[in-house]
């Protein structure tokens, strides 16, 4: 009963992080990069946007600037990587590094501000959960945006420049030799990554009531955790883009129902991100097993190296 | 259409992988032409094509495209003008994306890529039309995902992709090697259709010494890093294959040949 009674938190919790688990789909599935920046800018969206809203700012101002702030993130990982060929991976950790020191800055050198609940237009937090209006309650407010956002994302990447950042990830040689400049797919791929990611962070310190400098740690495992359960669950059920987005959702709401699952449990929450790394590298790991362990002898083509 | 005037390239300079792959390279192509270039392993014929489609930048040399300098021109713009086939199947085609949007892809090549739909219905009904033509069913299957289609289906729906907007050059660099006789057979008659139906300039690689002298209007052979046999029109349909090993013979001195590509 105590379990069903705190099920709503993590469904709320689950669809602000699903927001997040979308942009780390975009680097991880379609642009191929494991990008690490993520655990920056899961940080930075929050200090923005409470440092904003404290300033006076309104709600969507602050959103708008934290998504601007995430995307400026998601770029300098990508000059990184592309003008200064730094390999993906590394490009995204000194983002991340270096974000540190700018989310401080953005917080006035504090590592945890919080917004005094009820005098700001916060859009979610985690008092609305029950006993308010349903277009007051954050399940209904993140159910939006998610919706909104994946409309958006799904008309983006059928569009010309959506489907040259696919094909970037997809076969960068194929893509240089239709004229695709993959650089810019890159960058362009990075940045609305992380600029969904902080927008994500912005609204999770809305619904915890203060912004937190470490609130990023671990974000990728977590993202990459809602990524492959998703994968897991739903990937056999449609191939349509949309479908997949809706299926990372799914997975982060999964992650965090299991997660208070195993906290009601009594499990020590401090072992939480143990359990989430052991429990994503088994999963990542998967696929190769099955290459190396189970895989039928193919039969080999008429190709030749000569 | 294309002039490569003394092209260098050296790969891993200063190390002991050291490789001179280009040793001042001049080839002019008219207008038309379809040559078919032959010659060993690391003669340079890939290097050659790779020079043009300006996978690296060269150590030296001038390459114009109708009379415009590419020669510092990144792969992706020089893409304009260029259409390409791969050996390896895998490489010419995005394995995760429907055969429509693959197709999509290369009809935008050298256009700015921004907000416009991706494909459009108009698109797919000439999609459809084109697909037909290379005889393979694929015009039922527009929605398959690339990485279903066989090797051949793949170089065959590459091939379409490189014409789909007519290129100043189309360049084949051994586009039937990884295929079955039976396909590679296919996929050249495939070629030799659509280069002749639109007067398409092209430089093919090839392995096989009779498809060399049977397509195209013009051979030339390349030996270290450059050209040393150049043959068009009469001269070239007369040739034999035995008249190519003796040419192959006489300039590497005497060097032949146990090279396996000369006995295709």
């Amino acid at each position: 009963m105590k379990f069903i009674n705190a099920l709503p938190g993590p469904v709320a919790q689950g669809l602000i992080w699903g927001i997040m688990a979308i942009g780390v789909y975009i680097t991880y599935k379609v642009l191929d990069l494991a990008d690490l920046t993520v655990d920056g800018t899961m940080a930075t969206g929050g200090a923005v946007c409470i440092v904003m809203m404290q300033s006076g700012h309104s709600v969507g101002v602050s959103l708008l600037a934290a998504f601007l702030a995430g995307m400026a993130a998601g770029l300098v990982t990508g000059l990184f990587h592309t003008a200064m060929g730094i390999p993906a991976i590394l490009a995204g950790i000194l983002t991340q590094l270096g974000l540190y020191s700018v989310n401080l800055r953005i917080m006035g050198e504090k590592a945890n501000v919080a917004l005094a609940f009820g005098k700001y237009d916060q859009l979610v937090s985690l008092r609305w959960i029950r006993d308010v209006p349903f277009y007051q309650n954050t399940i209904f407010v993140s159910a939006v945006f998610v919706l909104v956002l994946i409309v958006i994302l799904y008309w983006f990447f059928g569009t010309e420049l959506g489907c040259a950042i696919r094909a970037t990830g997809n076969n960068e040689n194929m893509s240089r030799a239709q004229g695709i400049n993959t650089n810019t797919g890159k960058l362009v791929g990075l940045m609305l990554s992380n600029g969904i990611v902080s927008l994500s962070s912005a609204l999770y310190a809305q619904y915890n009531g203060f912004a937190d400098v470490n609130a990023g740690r671990g974000a990728i495992v977590i993202g990459l955790a809602a990524v492959i359960i998703g994968n897991v669950i739903l990937g056999k059920v449609s191939r349509n883009f949309a479908f997949k987005l809706f299926s990372v959702v799914v997975g982060a709401i999964i992650y965090w129902v299991v997660y208070q699952i195993v906290i009601t449990a009594g499990l020590n929450a401090n072992d939480m991100k143990l359990i989430s790394a052991l429990v994503v590298a088994i999963f990542l790991a998967v696929p190769y097993w099955k290459r190396k362990y189970f895989s039928k002898p193919v039969k080999k083509g008429g190709a030749s190296n000569a | 259409m294309l002039k490569m005037e003394g092209i260098w390239k050296t790969f891993n300079a200063g190390t002991v992988n050291e490789k001179t792959a280009l040793s001042g390279l001049d080839l002019e192509l008219k207008e038309g032409d379809f040559v078919t270039v032959i010659g060993g392993n690391g003669a340079g014929k890939s290097t050659m094509l790779n020079a043009v489609a300006g996978v690296w930048p060269v150590d030296e040399g001038k390459i114009y495209i109708d009379d415009i300098d590419v020669t510092k021109l990144p792969e992706h713009k020089r893409a304009k003008y260029l259409g390409r086939v791969f050996q390896d199947p895998m490489t010419g085609t995005a394995s995760g994306m429907q055969i429509e949007e693959n197709l999509a892809l290369a009809a935008r090549r050298g256009e700015f890529r921004f907000l416009k739909p991706g494909i459009t219905h108009k698109e797919r009904s000439y999609y459809r039309e084109r697909l037909a033509t290379l005889g393979l069913g694929l015009e039922d299957r527009m929605t398959t995902k690339v990485r279903l289609l066989s090797g051949g289906q793949r170089q065959a729906l590459t091939l379409l992709m490189a014409t789909l907007k007519r290129p100043k050059i189309l360049l084949l660099d051994e586009h039937t090697a990884a295929l079955d006789p039976k396909t590679a057979a296919k996929v050249l008659e495939a070629t030799d259709r659509i280069v002749g139906e639109n007067h398409l300039t092209t430089m093919m690689i090839t392995h096989n010494m009779k498809d060399a002298i049977v397509h195209g209007n013009r051979l030339i052979m390349m030996y270290e890093g450059h050209i040393i046999y150049d043959v068009a029109g009469e001269e070239k349909k007369k040739l034999k294959v035995s008249d190519l090993l003796e040419k192959f013979e006489q300039a590497s001195g005497g060097e032949f040949a146990n090279d396996r590509m000369m006995l295709a």
